[in-house]
């Protein structure tokens, strides 16, 4: 049992929990995540450790709820308990000893990238950090990055800093710096184009991937991508690969795979809310 | 107690059957299909036993257990003295009574097999450890003192649970550190309810737990802790962490949107209760293809036609004798309505525009030359491809070694397929520690990994006492 400690909310989608967790607290390592089950029959859900407190012995999870389990996982407040979690799973980040990083994190994965960039600090890297989302509100983990370096804001509609695609922002950083590699976390079409977009210029690229996952240990090989033509376990050899070699059209389509399913989970679940049934 | 039947009266009994669920019934549920003998049934199949002398039953059994004396003690209708001694010699005897394969194991040595049907002994065996179970004031586990010895056992599967009840037994601490969320390992998560109930494997466990076996949940060796730590914090460490690691088939279309692998299917359905409305989903095919001729894959085709499947075929590339399955469960899969198609190996999955799976494109074989394992080799008729039309395929042809512990202890001794390195009692070589089951034997069964955790738990106990 796992006991929430804050619930905050970061975007109008997205909210952060600490979760106690002493053990995965002292060793967690940047890039791995956890799995957690929030009580009898629900899911197993993979979810990056976006931070983590020795102090206090707990880790922080970013979620975005969008089905049924992350709905619920949202819901959660202090006091209130996760019942299983396992971790962390996952190789640790390729961090670079040297030079310079930029980190560029999509909406929720922006979590993701926070540990990637205080672990590149660390060692003593030139951190450049490259976030985005739809709107001012959308945008997470901004003051968190800031002290580990320059930032660069980015927002579809223009309401918060520059107005545009992430993809822009890196574009212009590119041409401006020398950058020795970049790591980024977000939606796949994100992921997609910012590979696309360092490929010609030959700057390493790292992606993490989010493949829907079961265990979590290389036992099912549910979470299985193409990288490089030859099939990975992204639990066990990933999630983090080099974004040059990564299938992306077979990512989003293995993704999709349960979505009508969810569909109609979530579609039962809100006439549950609905006509009271939940009560 | 009764009377005995003379021996002449004994030798005419005929070999009791099973009572089981009707096929037509059990096809579309996930309830036992075996339903166990009642203690009528029971006490005539003991009584076919002769009790030999030597015993030969005994040498075929992977954890010795003395099937003549617990078979006697049922015989007279002394089901307590039954289950002591059961209970003694095998720590998990209402899963194996289920599960082993008994027809190649004890029952094939038995000598009442050679003019008609040997015993049958798993029936029994699952008969007294059922009755044990059900009995309210039943008596714990007997320990010795303890030691002040802690042992780690990595895994809670077959291996890993047998070791435990053997340690805790001689009086040490034991600790289990289990990956997933539930103990049991392949047993709650491979093994389908039908065929071995979660209660059943629940109440193996409360057992070891009631004698101080502590098990933890939601640890994996190799990442929340790595094997160099364990071994400054506990005087031996049992490795049974299962082979994992599954093995894809390396045709094109394998990573399409319907392709599972047995394991993958079968832990959404087990551990994960996606026939139960639990929030976990899995694809229920229409038409669902299972590659491969073991117990996984009979249990994987057998899940999916209880899932709703119109049809679930077995693809397998050799011919029926060569199938390594239980013949119960080949024998239970064709009642069952489930379709063979044999000498047939799949060269491609093929798939719709939107990248769902169609079909399994396959090639005919003709059996050849005997390979390695002494089986004819199957070889590949030319111009002879097909398209199975399907929209579920499970993959069950096996698994290779899962390198998540393994490669946090560099000096730990593997093979080269990566499966670890042991001596005969089951130590590698690295003092102290030790390993069984599928990470050492690649993809077996149930009952030998059971015999490796006895046998290792025996052979910690040994170097325990001389450290």
């Amino acid at each position: 049992m796992h006991k929430i400690l804050r619930q905050t909310q970061l975007s109008p989608n997205v909210i952060r929990l600490d979760v106690e967790a002493s053990r995965i607290a002292r060793t967690r390592q940047p890039g791995q995540f956890v799995i957690v089950r929030k009580g009898e029959g629900s899911e197993r859900i993979p979810l990056t450790i976006a931070d983590a407190r020795t102090d206090e012995g707990s880790i922080s999870l970013v979620i975005q709820a969008a089905g049924k389990s992350t709905r619920e996982l949202v819901a959660l407040q202090p006091g209130q308990f996760i019942q299983d979690m396992v971790g962390p799973l996952g190789r640790a980040t390729e961090l670079i000893a040297q030079g310079c990083a930029l980190c560029v994190g999509g909406g929720v994965g922006t979590a993701v990238v926070y540990p990637i960039a205080q672990g590149l600090h660390r060692n003593g890297v030139q951190v450049i950090s490259v976030i985005g989302g739809r709107s001012k509100p959308w945008v997470i983990f901004e003051p968190e990055l800031r002290r580990l370096g320059e930032v660069v804001v980015c927002t579809d509609d223009g309401s918060y800093g520059r107005h545009g695609f992430v993809t822009d922002a890196v574009k212009d950083l590119l041409s401006q710096r020398k950058i020795d590699v970049v790591y980024v976390v977000g939606p796949v079409p994100m992921m997609r184009a910012m590979a696309e977009l360092t490929r010609p210029l030959k700057v390493h690229t790292i992606v993490s991937l989010n493949p829907i996952m079961v265990d979590g240990t290389g036992m099912c090989g549910g979470c299985r991508v193409s990288v490089g033509n030859e099939t990975k376990f992204a639990c066990v050899d990933g999630p983090e690969f080099d974004g040059h070699l990564v299938d992306f059209d077979l990512l989003s389509d293995r993704l999709s795979t349960y979505r009508q399913i969810e569909q109609q989970v979530n579609a039962r679940h809100e006439e549950a809310c609905k006509i009271g049934l939940n009560r | 107690m009764n009377p005995r039947p003379s021996l002449k009266e004994r030798i005419k009994i005929e070999r009791q059957s099973m009572p089981e669920q009707a096929a037509s019934d059990r096809q579309r549920n996930f309830k036992e299909v075996n339903l166990g003998f009642d203690e009528r049934l029971a006490m005539l199949e003991a009584q076919r036993c002769i009790q030999c002398k030597e015993a030969k039953c005994i040498a075929g059994c992977p954890v010795l257990v003395d099937i003549p004396r617990f078979i006697n003690f049922v015989a007279e209708g002394n089901l307590a003295a039954a289950a002591h001694s059961l209970l003694g010699d095998n720590a998990l005897p209402a899963v194996t009574g289920r599960v082993c394969p008994q027809e190649t194991q004890c029952e094939i040595e038995c000598v009442r097999g050679r003019k008609g049907a040997p015993v049958a002994i798993g029936y029994l065996e699952r008969f007294v450890a059922d009755w044990a179970y059900q009995q309210p004031n039943q008596a714990p586990m007997e320990t010795a003192p303890p030691t002040g010895r802690k042992v780690i056992v990595v895994g809670s599967g077959p291996a890993g649970l047998t070791a435990a009840g053997e340690l805790v037994r001689r009086g040490h601490d034991v600790t289990i550190y289990e990956a997933l969320h539930k103990p049991g390992g392949v047993l709650v998560y491979g093994i389908p309810e039908f065929r071995l109930p979660k209660k059943i494997v629940h109440d193996e466990v409360e057992r070891l737990k009631q004698a101080g076996v502590k098990i933890e949940c939601n640890v994996v060796v190799g990442k929340t802790y790595t094997l160099p730590e364990l071994r400054e914090h506990f005087d031996a460490v049992f490795i049974a962490n299962g082979a994992g690691l599954p093995v894809f088939m390396n045709v094109p279309g394998e990573n399409l949107k319907g392709v599972y692998s047995a394991n993958e299917y079968l832990t959404r359905v087990n551990l994960m209760e996606a026939f139960a409305q639990s929030d976990t989903p899995v694809l229920i095919g229409k038409r669902v293809a299972v590659l491969g001729g073991g117990n996984v894959a009979m249990d994987a085709a057998r899940t999916a036609k209880r899932l709703g499947a119109e049809k679930s075929m077995i693809v397998y590339r050799r011919g029926k004798a060569e199938m390594p399955a239980r013949l119960e469960e080949i024998h239970h899969a064709e009642q069952e309505g489930i379709e063979f198609e044999f000498l047939v190996a799949p060269v491609e999955v093929v798939g719709t525009p939107q990248r769902w799976v169609s079909g399994l494109k396959c090639i005919r074989m003709e059996l050849g030359e005997p390979d390695a394992s002494g089986r004819r080799r199957p070889v590949p008729i030319k111009g002879s491809e097909f398209v199975i039309e399907c929209d579920v395929v499970v993959v069950a042809i096996g698994s290779r070694a899962n390198p998540l512990l393994t490669s946090t202890c560099p000096e730990l001794k593997l093979n080269k397929w990566g499966f670890i390195e042991v001596d005969d009692q089951g130590m590698s070589n690295l003092p102290g520690i030790f390993a069984g089951g599928d990470i050492v034997r690649g993809a077996a069964t149930v009952i030998l990994a059971m015999g490796d955790g006895k046998r290792a738990a025996h052979a910690i106990d040994d170097y325990l006492k001389t450290k």
